[in-house]
């Protein structure tokens, strides 16, 4: 072997031995990398329950309640298969919608709702003109209707 | 015809074809720069969700897809650079650096910008975020470390270690929005999946992308030009430009 094809073999192993560390890494960090639980994983007892943690999940349709008055507004967050109540003091994103992505920062209360300090919205990947999302809607809707009969 | 590769790869004759190259790539990038700016702006259709807001995208994904993918060029010519000990290899990663730094931070602060009302906060610590700024770090730490080191030659190699070693970096925040819960949204283009963009944004996209591109080629074969002056200053060459009086 030529000295420089030497230098690149041990650049190339260099490399490669650093790629497997960090995956390795990464893989140890799983758990703390989590931005956010969902409520399945509340429910669980996954979360680090009675500290301040992130819940992420759709806001469930129907489920926002604003208290008149003042800023206060409750509604729960669900991943279809657990749903934690929320209540939240401030103003909401833009982007809060029912049936939309969210993500609350706050800690469970003793009566079981989960007091958020911090609540952002957490759009999707989807962009497209508001014709087109109606059309995708009414498509929806229409299968589910033949699905009903 | 067979191209004789080799020639260019001395900085000399590189200096002038660079010099020939800049033109065409500058007059592209600003052709492509407005098409892509008039399609984002006039033609692409308001987002059902986010408004007006979401053409931030036509400058931000640009941006972050720069950011990543001239990372990947300049570790790849730093390495071969470390490897074959090829001096212009060497000044492309160098001459790259710059504007790599300079798309990882449009991206940062654009996403900043776009998180603010979409979001609702400038800035989270989730896996996204996080690695695009450690990307930042990186091209700050490559540039700040061949700056400090007066040999080029020994800088070149400092720089190149530090060049390998974070292209561990790349794949982590290209897949973070998969392996993680973040609070950034999935890809909206991707090798393996229809695109879930309205054609009309994704075309105003793709072209930002590829004038993004050429303005990338211009302005680095620009740098190069210098780097390549100030490095062979004590060669003939350049001191027969300087007699001629092409260079100041």
């Amino acid at each position: 072997m030529k000295p420089r094809h030497k230098k690149l073999v041990i650049i190339a192993s260099a490399v490669t031995a650093l790629g497997i560390a960090s995956v390795l890494v990464l893989n140890a960090f799983q758990s703390n990398l989590v931005f956010f639980f969902s409520p399945s994983q509340v429910v669980a007892k996954e979360a680090p329950i009675g500290k301040s943690f992130r819940i992420g999940g759709l806001v469930t349709e129907g489920s926002v309640q604003r208290e008149d008055g003042s800023t206060t507004v409750r509604f729960s967050v669900t991943d279809t298969a657990e749903t934690i109540p929320v209540v939240y003091t401030g103003i909401l994103p833009d982007l809060f919608r029912e049936g939309k992505g969210v993500v609350a920062q706050g800690k469970i209360a003793a009566n079981g709702i989960f007091q958020a300090d911090e609540v952002l919205a957490k759009h999707d990947e989807n962009y497209m003109p508001p014709e087109a999302a109606e059309a995708l809607e009414q498509a929806a809707k229409a299968q589910k209707a033949s699905l009903v009969q | 015809m067979a191209i004789n590769w080799f020639k260019y790869s001395s900085p000399a004759s590189f200096y002038s074809l660079a010099g020939k190259m800049i033109p065409f790539f500058t007059v592209i990038a600003i052709i492509l720069l407005a098409a892509g700016l008039y399609v984002g702006f006039f033609i692409a259709p308001t987002d059902f969700q986010q408004g007006e807001a979401y053409r931030i995208i036509f400058i931000h994904v640009p941006a972050a897809w720069m950011s990543m993918f001239l990372y990947v060029v300049m570790a790849f010519w730093a390495g071969i650079g470390l490897a074959f000990n090829t001096r212009l290899s060497a000044m492309f990663a160098s001459a790259i650096a710059p504007t790599g730094a300079m798309f990882t931070f449009v991206a940062l602060w654009t996403g900043s910008l776009w998180g603010k009302p979409m979001w609702g906060t400038w800035w989270v610590w989730d896996a996204r975020l996080t690695s695009e700024l450690i990307l930042l770090f990186l091209y700050i730490g490559f540039m700040s470390l061949q700056a400090a080191i007066d040999d080029p030659r020994r800088a070149d190699k400092a720089g190149a270690i530090i060049a390998l070693v974070g292209v561990v970096n790349i794949p982590i925040i290209y897949f973070s929005v998969q392996w993680w819960n973040t609070l950034h949204q999935g890809a909206s283009v991707s090798v393996n999946q229809a695109p879930s963009m309205a054609t009309t944004m994704l075309l105003g996209m793709l072209i930002m992308v590829f004038a993004s591109w050429m303005y990338s080629i211009a302005i680095i074969l620009k740098r190069i030009r210098v780097i390549i002056l100030e490095r062979e200053s004590h060669t003939s060459w350049v001191a027969e430009l300087q007699k001629k009086g092409t260079v100041s």
